[in-house]
C-alpha cells in the first residue's frame, strides 16, 4: 500500500498563479537533460519545461509571471536519505522546523529521518506522529525510517508490516550496527515481504566499542580509544553473505573506507542488490581534521586516512557509491564541549551538502549532472520515492543554484539550531539561490 | 634561600605545559637544567624559598593519585606558594560536565597555576582553553604525562651524564600509557633511541611512526639497552582482556635479574610507580640501589615540578605582580 505519508507534505497552495522560471540551465540527471531552458510551475507541479522556456518572451501573452534565473542551474531538489533530527525529545538541538529551514537553505526538498529520537521511533503510532508533526511544522518533505529493532537494542525486530502501513520508509538502527547475524538475517528476510529499505550502519560493534577514532598513528599520538578501519569492511562482508542468503536488498550508510567500498564494488559486480551512500565528510576530510581534539570532527564512523578519503571520492565518481547524504547530526555545545572520548559523535550537514559535494565537480572528479544524480535521483529511487527528477506532472520540488558562486561557511549563519560543523570557515563554491517545494518558494538567498 | 639563576631559559615561550610533543630540545634542556638547581635546594637544610609567595597553585585531580599529587603539592610549598588540593573524582556526576564547570569555578578564584589530572585524553587541553591561568598536565588519559617524562630524563641524565645516544627500552602496557608516550617524545627529541617492548595486545597501532622500534620478546627488546623502563600494568587488564593472566605476564614480561642480563651490564631499571611487585618487576631488583633508579625518580619529581612552576610563573613576576 502507499500511505499518505509516503508523499510527505501534500502539495500546498493549489490554484496559485503559475510562475515560469526562465533563463536557467536545466539539469535533470534522470533524463540526462542539461541545456538552457525554463520551467513553468503551476498547482504545485511542473506544468511545462524545456529549452523553449529559455526566454521570457516565449510566454507571450499568457500572463504567466516570469522569474529570470540568470543562467543558474535548475535541478530536482536534493533528496537527503540520512538525517538525524532531534524531535521528538531533544528539540533544543534540532526540531522539524529548524531542520526544515536548514534543509531549504541547502537545496534539500526531502529528507529521510533516523529513528534514534526520544522516544525511539519503533511503534506505528510514533511513525504517524512524526509524519503529522512534520506536516505541521516543516516545509521540506520529511519521511521517517523506523527502528529495525525495538528500542534500537539489536534484539527483537519491530513490527515491519504495521510500521510500513503507518508510513515508515524503511528500517534501521540508525547509528548502531545490527550486531547479531541472526537478527539481521531475519530482518532482511522479513523485509522482503513487507517492502521498505533496510539500512545498516556498517561497523563491527565489538571491535568498535568505545572507539572514538580510527586506529593508527594519529589515534596513538592523541591517546584516543580507536577501532581498526576494517571494522567497516568486516560488517559489510558479513551482511553481504546474508544478502546472498536472503536475496533481500540492503543499503549501507555512510561508507568511509577503501576496504568497505571494495567489498561493495565486488558485490555489485556479482549482481547483488546492494546500495550505499556516503556523507561529504568522508570525501572532504581525513582524520587530520581532528587536530588537537576538535570534537566537531568527531564523527561516527570516525574520519579515516587520506588514502580512504581518496577512495571514497573515487567511488562517488565511479558510481560505486550510489548516493550522497548529509548524515546531519545536530549536537548542542554541552554534548561537544567535552573531552574527546566523551563528546557526542556527528556533525550537521544539511546546509553544506551541495557546496561540499560540488568540490568534487570543481575538482574535475565528476560531472555536475552525476553529482546531482547522487544527491537526488538515485536516493529517491533507492527509497522508492516519486521525486528526484524534472518531469511534466511531477511535484515542483526544485533547487536553483549558482555552481560558481563563492561563499564561506560561517557558524553564525547556520539555520540549524546546532552549530557543530567541521566545515566552519571553509570556502565553498556553489550556492543555493532558491528552493521550491510543491512549487512554493521556501528559501531565497538574502531573505 | 634565593631562587636559582634567573634566566636559564630565555626561549621557553609556553603558557602551559600540556605535553612533551611540541617542546623543543632547548625547552626540555632548559627545564632539566633548572630542575638541577632545585634538586640542590631540596637537599639543603632550608628547603623553602619565597619564589611563589602570594601565588596560588590548585591541584585538580579527576583521577586517583597520591604520589603525583603529593609531589606537586610539595613542589608548590617549597617555592612558598599556597597550594590547594581538589579531588574532583566522581562517579555519580558526569565527568565532562564537572570538567568545564569546575574549570570556570576555579578560574573565578584567580589561581596562578592549575595542575590537572584527568582520565580522558585531551581533557587538560580542553580545560586550559577555559581558564586564564597557567595549566600543567599531570596526566590526561592515555595521552601525555609530561612531568613524569621530565623527571625520568633528569634521573637518567644525572646518572649517565647525557640522554643522546642512549638506548632505552620502555616495557609493558604501552597501549594505555601516557608515561610511555611522553617518554617517547622526550627521549626521541633528545637523541636517545627508544624501543617499546610488550605483548602485541598492549602495543598501540602505528607506534613505530613515533620513531620507536617494537619488540614482543623481552630479552631481545632489552638486549644492549642502557635503560630499562618498566610500566605499570593495571590488574584489570591482566585477567583475560589484554593478557591471559598475571603469572603468564610475569613469566614473559616481568623484569627479573635473569632477563635483565640481556641488557648492558650497567643498565639501569626505572619504574614510574606505583609498582606491582612480582607482576611487572621482581621485588628484589626494584630495591637494588645499584641497578634501580626508582627512588631517585621520586626525588627528581619534586625538583622537576618546581622547575615547571617556576617557569610558568616568570611572566607574572616580570609583570610586577599583575595577575595574568
Amino acid at each position: 500500500m502507499k500511505p499518505d505519508t509516503q508523499h510527505g507534505r501534500m502539495p500546498g497552495r493549489r490554484g496559485g498563479p503559475a510562475i515560469a522560471y526562465v533563463g536557467a540551465r536545466l539539469v535533470d540527471p534522470a533524463t540526462g537533460l542539461d541545456q538552457r531552458g525554463g520551467v513553468v510551475v503551476a498547482d504545485g507541479l511542473v506544468a511545462d519545461l524545456g529549452p523553449h522556456l529559455a526566454r521570457a518572451e516565449a510566454l507571450g501573452s499568457s500572463g504567466i509571471e516570469a522569474v529570470d534565473c540568470g543562467g543558474a542551474v535548475l535541478a530536482p531538489g536534493l533528496v537527503d536519505m540520512r538525517v538525524q533530527l532531534r524531535e521528538p525529545g531533544e528539540e533544543h538541538k534540532e526540531s522539524f522546523a529548524s531542520a526544515s529551514a536548514a534543509a531549504a537553505a541547502g537545496g534539500v526538498t526531502a529528507m529521510a529521518t533516523l529513528p534514534n529520537t526520544l522516544p525511539v521511533i519503533d511503534d506505528p503510532s510514533l511513525v504517524e506522529s512524526v509524519a503529522r508533526r512534520a506536516r505541521e511544522t516543516s516545509r521540506v518533505k520529511i519521511f521517517a525510517y523506523a527502528a529495525l529493532t525495538r528500542g534500537l537494542e539489536g534484539r527483537e525486530i519491530t513490527e515491519f508490516g504495521l510500521l510500513r502501513e503507518a508510513g515508515a520508509l524503511g528500517f534501521t538502527d540508525a547509528t548502531a550496527a545490527v550486531a547479531s547475524a541472526t537478527v539481521m538475517r531475519r530482518a532482511l528476510s522479513y523485509a522482503r515481504a513487507v517492502g521498505g529499505l533496510v539500512v545498516q550502519h556498517p561497523e563491527e560493534p565489538s571491535l568498535a566499542r568505545n572507539a572514538s577514532a580510527t586506529e593508527g598513528e594519529i589515534a596513538t599520538r592523541l591517546g584516543l580509544p580507536a577501532a581498526p578501519a576494517l571494522a567497516e569492511a568486516m560488517m559489510i562482508e558479513r551482511d553481504l553473505r546474508l544478502v546472498e542468503l536472503t536475496r533481500a536488498p540492503l543499503h549501507f550508510a555512510h561508507v568511509s573506507t577503501a576496504a568497505g567500498i571494495e567489498a561493495i564494488r565486488r558485490a555489485k559486480q556479482a549482481g547483488m542488490k546492494v546500495t550505499c551512500d556516503t556523507a561529504p565528510f568522508y570525501f572532504a576530510l581525513n582524520e587530520l581534521a581532528v587536530g588537537d581534539y576538535r570534537t566537531f570532527a568527531k564523527l561516527s564512523p570516525p574520519l579515516r586516512t587520506e588514502a580512504d578519503r581518496q577512495s571514497i571520492a573515487e567511488a562517488v565518481a565511479d558510481g560505486t557509491i550510489d548516493a550522497i547524504a548529509s548524515d546531519h547530526s545536530p549536537h548542542d555545545q554541552d554534548s561537544k564541549r567535552l573531552p574527546y572520548a566523551q563528546a557526542a559523535a556527528g556533525a550537521i550537514g544539511l546546509e553544506t551538502l551541495l557546496g561540499v559535494t560540488l568540490e568534487l565537480v570543481h575538482g574535475g572528479r565528476l560531472g555536475l549532472a552525476e553529482a546531482l544524480r547522487r544527491l537526488s535521483t538515485t536516493p529517491a529511487a533507492i527509497l522508492g520515492l516519486p521525486m528526484g527528477r524534472l518531469a511534466k506532472g511531477a511535484a515542483a520540488d526544485i533547487v536553483l543554484f549558482d555552481p560558481e558562486r563563492a561563499w564561506r561557511v560561517r557558524e553564525a549563519e547556520f539555520r540549524s539550531k546546532s552549530k557543530n560543523s567541521p566545515f566552519d570557515g571553509r570556502p565553498l563554491q556553489g550556492r543555493v539561490l532558491r528552493t521550491l517545494v510543491n512549487g512554493e518558494t521556501i528559501f531565497r538567498i538574502g531573505e | 634561600m634565593s631562587p636559582p639563576a634567573a634566566d636559564l631559559s630565555p626561549g621557553f615561550a609556553h603558557r602551559h605545559i600540556l605535553g612533551i610533543e611540541g617542546m623543543s630540545p632547548a625547552d626540555i634542556t632548559a627545564l632539566l637544567d633548572l630542575s638541577e638547581a632545585y634538586v640542590e635546594q631540596n637537599r639543603a637544610h632550608e628547603k623553602k624559598s619565597s619564589l611563589l609567595r602570594g601565588r596560588t597553585v590548585i591541584n585538580l585531580f579527576f583521577e586517583n593519585s597520591t604520589r603525583t599529587r603529593t609531589s606537586f603539592e610539595l613542589a608548590g610549598k617549597r617555592l612558598g606558594g599556597d597550594v590547594i588540593n581538589m579531588s574532583a573524582e566522581s562517579s555519580s556526576v558526569k565527568k565532562g560536565e564537572t570538567l568545564i564547570d569546575t574549570a570556570m569555578t576555579l578560574n573565578a578564584m584567580l589561581p596562578d597555576v592549575l595542575v590537572v589530572r584527568h582520565p580522558d585524553s585531551g581533557a587538560v587541553k580542553l580545560l586550559s582553553e577555559k581558564v586564564a591561568c597557567a595549566v600543567i598536565n599531570a596526566g590526561d588519559g592515555t595521552h601525555e604525562h609530561p612531568t613524569q617524562a621530565l623527571l625520568d630524563a633528569l634521573a637518567i641524565r644525572r646518572r649517565r651524564g647525557r640522554l643522546a645516544g642512549l638506548q632505552v627500552a620502555v616495557c609493558g602496557d604501552i597501549l594505555h600509557s601516557r608515561v610511555a608516550r611522553s617518554n617517547i617524545h622526550l627521549l626521541g627529541a633528545m637523541g636517545a633511541r627508544v624501543r617499546v617492548v610488550g605483548p602485541p595486545t598492549l602495543i598501540p597501532s602505528a607506534i613505530e611512526r613515533m620513531g620507536v622500534e617494537v619488540f614482543h620478546d623481552m630479552r631481545a627488546g632489552i638486549a644492549g639497552c642502557d635503560i630499562v623502563m618498566m610500566l605499570r600494568l593495571q590488574t584489570e587488564r591482566m585477567q583475560g582482556s589484554f593478557v591471559p593472566s598475571v603469572r603468564e605476564y610475569f613469566h614473559f614480561y616481568g623484569l627479573d635479574r635473569e632477563k635483565l642480563a640481556a641488557a648492558k651490564p650497567d643498565a639501569l631499571v626505572m619504574h614510574p610507580g606505583p609498582m606491582n611487585r612480582g607482576v611487572e618487576i621482581d621485588s628484589d631488583l626494584a630495591d637494588d640501589i645499584d641497578r634501580s633508579l626508582i627512588r631517585e625518580q621520586v626525588e627528581m619529581g619534586v625538583a622537576v615540578r618546581m622547575a615547571c612552576l617556576d617557569l610558568l610563573t616568570r611572566s607574572l613576576r616580570s609583570n610586577a605582580g599583575g595577575a595574568a
